[in-house]
């Protein structure tokens, strides 16, 4: 206790060069909350857009089925059996259809999934009630992105050609009846949304499905003839990203962090050779060396917790506020990885106290390095100040 | 009234002698378009929206199995090969030095731009083995006289499920053929001309494609040599030629 009343007293008379380097360590320590809230709050938004735009809270694919291998397409698709009709119809699983099919907007030809999907589903986000159609036309539903590179918009109608399940060519038009806006690539880039049914006959493949989506009302049980796969799987590659780039922010966290701590060392290198007279009457007061070494310590590593209180002082109504408004990432659109538009930071309790427990503890350590130098002064050199 | 069905008697009985039937008409086109083998040299002229390119190339194929084509000019499609066994199609780029298999959906991109797609050079069955034919009529395409034939598809898996077909009456080879969707709807068309006897037969030296659903002049595909029946190393028909 006496060390800690001591550390603060000196620290305050140190004045200006304490504030200086509390001031790059609070800097630091809000710098390393907010990237990682970022990224936490990319991270909750992106999963929780993904599953409901894109994956369920599952999908049971068929076995030959590789979303990331087109060669597979052609062949990956079977017939539902009866468990997954009732399913499906009620509204626990959505059966999905994968053709590919060449699209040609303004005369122009463009590669394109066509996805045939139940009008009626209410698993997935996918505005396809506008599929609904009783007046003969094909009516499609797109996304923002599929719109803006085929530079399509509702009304428009569109030729498809696909080949059917024997191979044999067939073109059709389509009719935009909706243009959906989400912030999952995986549900919109390349993609025409078609009824079930529409693309079924379209393919002759009636009451065949390439994958189907897990609904939160699902009961998990393993479906014959279909692969099961789960969050972790589906979300893979987003994971990966985050990961990369907690990674790469990490490497800007740990310079801001060593530019703080190299200043506390620098000071405490300093206190300690100018402070010499100080050291050696508090051995003569009859402190060992070893509470010498602590008091400098304690000091050193106080300047973590006046940093973390500047810290709070400044950025708590910074991260509110950004978690009011959050930041604005126009760019997303354009990207093939789930980014919203705007992100909204996620602070954790867990985060926060790790960032204090790694600034508190790395202070603290680069307090005691140049702090061990006290246990081999003579006291008597000490006192009169003499160079050791 | 027994006159006017004798006259319209003999009028068919004088068609059908003079016509021959829709299956033997395509018969002949094939006998004209088919060969054991052939080695020819071509030009590619893709009239695209703004710029029209040429690509020169040469082609050895036996039946309609086995090809194998290398890209002369220009300098930046030098090198390009080509092979096709059965339904599998390789490609081999000389300056990634890498051969990659054309498949799925790759399969309906153009080949270079042109209107051409890597499934059209892999589909070239002969006509009478996919499509039933009716002789539908006879029409003057240019200065030449033309049986229109519709083919309708027989086997499950022809690539276009209809086609009309213009037949040049004298010499049996394709003046015109229109390739539609099993919607009806028009998919391509070409369009053959520069007719010349090459050793016995009648050979088209320019074909012209469009594809009817994009927007564009087509395709110009012109033989400058074509030679029927040659000897051709079995060893050209294997992916190692690719990289030689």
């Amino acid at each position: 206790m006496l060390a800690l009343k001591l550390a603060f007293k000196n620290l305050l008379g140190a004045g200006l060069r304490t504030w200086l380097n509390v001031s790059v360590l609070s800097f630091a320590f809000v710098l390393i909350i907010f990237f990682n809230g970022m990224i936490d709050g990319w991270n909750r938004q992106g999963r929780k857009d993904t599953i409901a735009w894109e994956t369920g809270k599952g999908q049971f694919w068929h076995p030959e089925y590789d979303r990331f291998d087109p060669y597979t397409i052609q062949a990956s698709n079977g017939l539902m059996s009866d468990e997954i009709l009732k399913e499906t119809e009620s509204k626990r699983l959505v059966p999905i259809l994968v053709v590919q099919a060449t699209a040609f907007p303004q005369g122009r030809s463009l590669a394109v999934i066509l996805k045939g999907i139940d009008p009626m589903q209410t698993v997935l986000e996918l505005p396809v009630s506008a599929l609904l159609s009783d007046n003969g036309i094909d009516y499609a539903v797109i996304g923002k992105r599929m719109a803006e590179s085929a530079k399509l918009k509702v009304g428009d109608k569109l030729l498809i050609r696909w080949r059917d399940k024997n191979g044999t060519f067939d073109a059709r038009e389509i009719q935009i009846a909706e243009v959906f806006k989400c912030d999952v690539p995986g549900a919109d880039n390349g993609q025409i949304y078609l009824s079930l049914r529409t693309l079924q006959e379209m393919m002759e493949l009636k009451n065949h499905a390439t994958y189907l989506v897990a609904g939160e009302e699902f009961e998990d049980r393993e479906l014959e003839n279909w692969v099961f796969r789960d969050l972790d799987f589906l979300l893979e590659d987003f994971n990966k990203i985050i990961s990369a780039k907690k990674a790469g922010g990490s490497i800007m966290q740990i310079f801001m962090l060593l530019i703080a701590l190299i200043a506390i060392f620098d000071t405490q290198v300093l206190s300690i050779f100018r402070r010499q007279k100080e050291i050696g009457t508090y051995i003569a007061l009859g402190m060992t060396r070893a509470q010498v070494v602590g008091i400098f310590t304690v000091e050193g590593g106080a300047h973590s917790i006046l940093a973390t209180l500047l810290g709070a002082v400044y950025g708590i109504p910074l991260f509110l506020f950004l978690n009011k408004v959050g930041i604005s990432f126009g760019v997303g659109q354009g990207m093939d990885i789930t980014l919203a538009e705007t992100i909204y930071p996620y602070y954790s309790i867990r985060l926060i106290i790790s960032t204090i427990l790694l600034v508190v503890v790395s202070a603290t350590i680069v307090s005691y390095l140049p702090s061990r130098k006290i246990s081999k002064m003579k006291p008597t050199d000490a006192l009169k100040g003499k160079l050791q | 009234m027994k006159i006017l069905f004798a006259v319209f008697a003999a009028f068919a009985g004088f068609t059908a002698f003079t016509s021959p039937d829709a299956k033997e008409i395509l018969d002949k086109v094939d006998r004209n378009m088919s060969s054991n083998n052939r080695v020819f040299e071509s030009s590619m002229i893709i009239h695209g929206r703004r710029t029209t390119r040429t690509i020169s190339s040469i082609s050895y194929s036996v039946g309609t199995k086995k090809s194998f084509t290398e890209y002369l000019s220009p300098a930046r499609e030098q090198g390009t090969k080509m092979l096709k066994l059965d339904d599998k199609l390789w490609i081999y780029s000389p300056s990634t030095d890498r051969i990659i298999q054309i498949s799925g959906h790759m399969l309906r991109q153009s080949v270079m731009g042109s209107d051409l797609s890597y499934e059209d050079m892999l589909d070239d069955r002969k006509l009478t083995e996919v499509y039933t034919s009716s002789l539908v009529g006879k029409e003057k395409l240019g200065d030449r006289d033309a049986y229109v034939l519709d083919l309708v598809a027989k086997v499950d898996d022809a690539a276009y499920f209809a086609q009309k077909i213009w037949v040049d009456a004298e010499r049996f080879i394709p003046l015109k053929q229109e390739l539609f969707a099993k919607s009806g709807q028009l998919l391509k068309r070409t369009e053959f001309s520069e007719v010349r006897q090459v050793q016995g037969r009648w050979f088209p030296m320019t074909i012209v494609y469009k594809d009817m659903l994009k927007e564009g002049s087509g395709t110009e595909f012109r033989i400058t040599s074509i030679k029927f029946d040659q000897e051709i190393p079995e060893y050209l028909f294997s992916k190692a030629s690719l990289k030689k």
